[in-house]
């Protein structure tokens, strides 16, 4: 006798179509758009969801994280290093309130994140029925697009439009909420890929004279700077920049996000833009005559104070977001544009030129910065370990061909300091949100997404622990990635701040840890505590050649604070070196 | 300096939308004045009339983030001398308090009120026109003894030439342009 299974399995086909259920259909929808991997938890609501999934074994691979949150950070980090969207699943009330915080994190960092919720059967739907939440409002203002669906025939059509909508544009989260009943009901499943929605139109046309008046504006200028923000990386426009700045000359500085979408090592690269950016495009923002910002936003992290922000400059700016020009900073030459496009456009207009004066302005700030700041961090000669020298040893081990990932804070901050990016997408951090707990999940998420490169996880004692369980995640799937804890038994970062603006009043910062060598352990995943600094290169060296996960406790100086820093409320200009 | 916009929205017919657009407000701290929903000429198109103070600055960076909206089409701002705009409002005064003084009729005729309904306890009025206009009828109707009064929010139409369905038009023309979505 069949089993009840075995007899929802037997799928009739009628005209081609396939008379499957809801569940099935998701599933299907899934594979329709080349997923393979989903991140996730199950709960009551979603569980005819899961248990789809099990006959789905060979084509979609489910990775079960400690806690909704991992699934939603892996799943950005998985879009991040892959450029496809991530999959999350959650259950219905906590499940799916607990991705709050992972939904937020990739909006504001413009990634592709496909989350699916379940929802309680739709005729308990406002009847504050057990894990009932109203994911849709909730996650209203921080997703780019969500909808619930009620019955079974909607799934198909639902899910080609979240891929649409996430995908396309500036990439976004999308949810779709599915009540359990449209889980169970039957459909007859037909799919089609969606590339069109009235309302939404993300393929702007190219807007040629505003890109035309640019060029001519980049041919006069003297003292021209390049912006380049995440946009760079999102269109895999980094030929094209490399091209464009080659060809004009033009020094780079790239945000927080913009890392590795220009070679760190080229000699046009400036460096980091913002709060603990570098020296010398900090300071010279406001002494360029035009600054070409292409695909970034200008946060407030990056700008400093705006009053006083670029004032000597004419500002052209490359954005796919229109919402995002004259947001902050009005410009003078809008391009609401996909990056990639744009420059495609504008690389033949503007002329082959060089600003070499220019360039050594960057090279004496640079100097400067080496000597007051760089050094001392990361080749000093006694003392505790220090944060920037663990990272400047794993970029020369590793010669910059690693995927970082961080958590926040003064080991995201060093990190994206002192590594030097070869490759694009290889950074995978928390920029807008600034998400404590980011970096372990991520990790795991990164490291999944690409299994061929070695992806190194800085966290802090403190970031850790907010999702630590997700060793056992990475212990359950022997996820080779490398966890780098960068301990100095304090939240750094703000601890630098109280140490800087609260007259030292360390109030809630100072963090009694656990072994986290012995909690690395029960998870069967190798450790190591380094506290000596002879033994710093061999244990990085043993961590990286080891085969499987790895965690380095590396206890850091206790009170180092991270420097250049443009204080809040000053000017970009007014970037201090030293405390 | 603050002052008042209306702001005009095409949208798909879809169940949250109003929500969308509302804390797109909320968010910046702005107060909605006047809000009507209602079809649009263009079939399946909802038209969104919102009234709301603010600066010139801020109602442009409010418009873009209501355009981004995936269900929204297109997002007008306008100015009151851009717009031709009603407001309907009903006033329920006592029949007693009204017809002790000679008053009714002056009150009728000076300001195009109508009068909808007539009983023994209440008369019931309405007037159609600006908010200052409405304003100003229950001003002089306040002696009288005003039992209830509604007033509708803006309803607007523009007086520019160029109507939605050449929006709608252009923007198909623009997605035909469309390569794949790319990422990375």
């Amino acid at each position: 006798m069949k089993t009840v299974q075995e007899k929802e399995q037997a799928t009739i086909e009628v005209n081609g179509q396939k008379h499957i259920t809801g569940a099935e259909a998701l599933l299907e929808c899934l594979i329709e758009e080349g997923v393979d991997t989903i991140f996730g938890y199950p709960g009551g609501a979603i569980m005819p969801v899961y248990d789809k999934l099990m006959d789905y074994e060979d084509r979609l691979k489910h990775i079960l994280t400690r806690h909704e949150q991992g699934a939603a950070h892996a799943a950005q980090a998985y879009a991040m290093v892959t450029g496809r969207p991530g999959i999350c699943f959650a259950t219905s009330g906590p499940g799916a309130t607990n991705l709050v915080t992972g939904i937020a994190n990739a909006f504001l960092d413009s990634v592709p994140v496909v989350f699916i919720t379940a929802q309680v059967v739709s005729s308990l739907i406002g009847t504050d029925a057990f894990q009932e939440t109203d994911i849709i409002g909730v996650s209203m203002p921080i997703t780019k697009w969500n909808c619930q669906v009620k019955k079974s025939h909607e799934i198909p059509d639902t899910i080609a439009k979240a891929f649409y909508i996430a995908k396309s544009g500036r990439p976004g989260p999308v949810l779709i909420d599915i009540t359990k009943d449209a889980q169970l009901e039957k459909l007859n499943f037909k799919y089609k890929k969606c590339d069109y929605i009235r309302s939404y139109n993300p393929h702007i046309p190219l807007h040629t004279k505003a890109i035309e008046s640019a060029a001519i504006m980049i041919n006069h200028a003297e003292r021209p700077l390049i912006l380049a923000g995440h946009g760079v990386l999102i269109s895999g426009a980094e030929d094209e920049l490399k091209a464009f700045a080659e060809k004009t000359g033009i020094p780079v500085a790239s945000t927080l996000l913009g890392l590795s979408g220009f070679p760190s090592s080229h000699r046009l690269f400036t460096g980091m833009l913002g709060m603990h950016g570098n020296y010398g495009p900090n300071l010279l923002t406001n002494e360029a005559d035009l600054i070409i910002a292409i695909g970034m936003r200008f946060d407030d992290r990056v700008t400093g104070n705006l009053k006083k922000y670029a004032k000597k400059a004419t500002i052209i700016h490359i954005e796919i977001d229109e919402a995002e020009i004259n947001k902050n900073v009005v410009v003078d030459v809008e391009i609401n544009n996909d990056a990639k496009e744009a420059l495609k456009y504008l690389i033949p207009l503007v002329k082959e030129n060089s600003f070499e004066k220019w360039i050594r302005e960057f090279r004496i700030c640079d100097k400067t910065e080496y000597e007051k700041v760089i050094k001392p961090e990361t080749i000093p000669e006694k003392g505790e370990i220090k944060m920037g020298e663990v990272v400047s040893r794993i970029s020369e081990i590793t010669k910059g061909e690693a995927i970082i990932v961080t958590d926040v804070g003064q080991n995201q901050m060093v990190a994206a300091r002192y590594y030097k990016f070869n490759h694009p997408n290889s950074l995978v951090t928390s920029g807008g949100m600034g998400t404590m707990g980011f970096g372990l999940p991520a990790g795991l998420g990164a490291k999944i997404g690409r299994p061929d490169k070695q992806v190194i996880t800085f966290v802090g004692d403190g970031g850790i622990q907010m999702t630590i369980q997700e060793l056992g995640t990475i212990f359950q799937y022997n996820v080779p990635v490398k966890i780098i804890i960068l301990n100095n038994n304090f939240l750094g970062m703000v601890r630098q701040w109280q140490d800087m603006f609260f007259d030292k009043r360390y109030a809630s910062t100072e963090l009694v840890n656990p072994d986290f060598v012995m909690i690395s352990k029960a998870y069967s995943i190798p450790a190591k505590k380094v506290s000596k600094r002879e033994d710093l290169n061999s244990s990085l060296q043993e961590m990286l050649a080891s085969e499987g996960p790895y965690l380095l406790d590396i206890a850091i100086e206790k009170e180092g604070n991270v420097f250049p820093m443009v204080e809040p409320g000053a000017s970009v200009s007014e970037i201090r070196l030293t405390y | 300096m603050k002052q008042e916009f209306t702001i005009s929205l095409f949208t798909e017919d879809h169940i949250g939308i109003l929500g969308q657009i509302t804390i797109i407000l909320t968010r910046r701290q702005i107060n909605i004045d006047s809000i009507t929903a209602s079809e649009s000429a263009v079939t399946g198109v909802q038209l969104l009339t919102i009234v709301v103070s603010t600066t010139d600055e801020m109602i442009q960076k409010v418009a873009r983030q209501m355009e981004k909206l995936v269900d929204v089409m297109k997002v007008f701002v306008h100015s009151s001398d851009q717009i031709i705009y009603q407001e309907i409002a009903l006033f329920k005064i006592s029949t007693k308090g009204l017809m002790s003084g000679n008053v009714i009729d002056h009150i009728v005729r000076d300001h195009h009120a109508r009068i909808l309904e007539v009983s023994p306890e209440y008369i019931v009025l309405e007037k159609t026109g600006h908010k200052t206009e409405i304003t100003e009828l229950l001003a002089q109707l306040e002696p009288y003894g005003v039992l209830q009064f509604a007033r509708s929010g803006r309803v607007a139409i523009t007086k520019q030439v160029k109507e939605l369905n050449s929006y709608l038009k252009e923007m198909d023309e623009a997605n035909r342009f469309k390569t794949e979505p790319t990422l990375n």
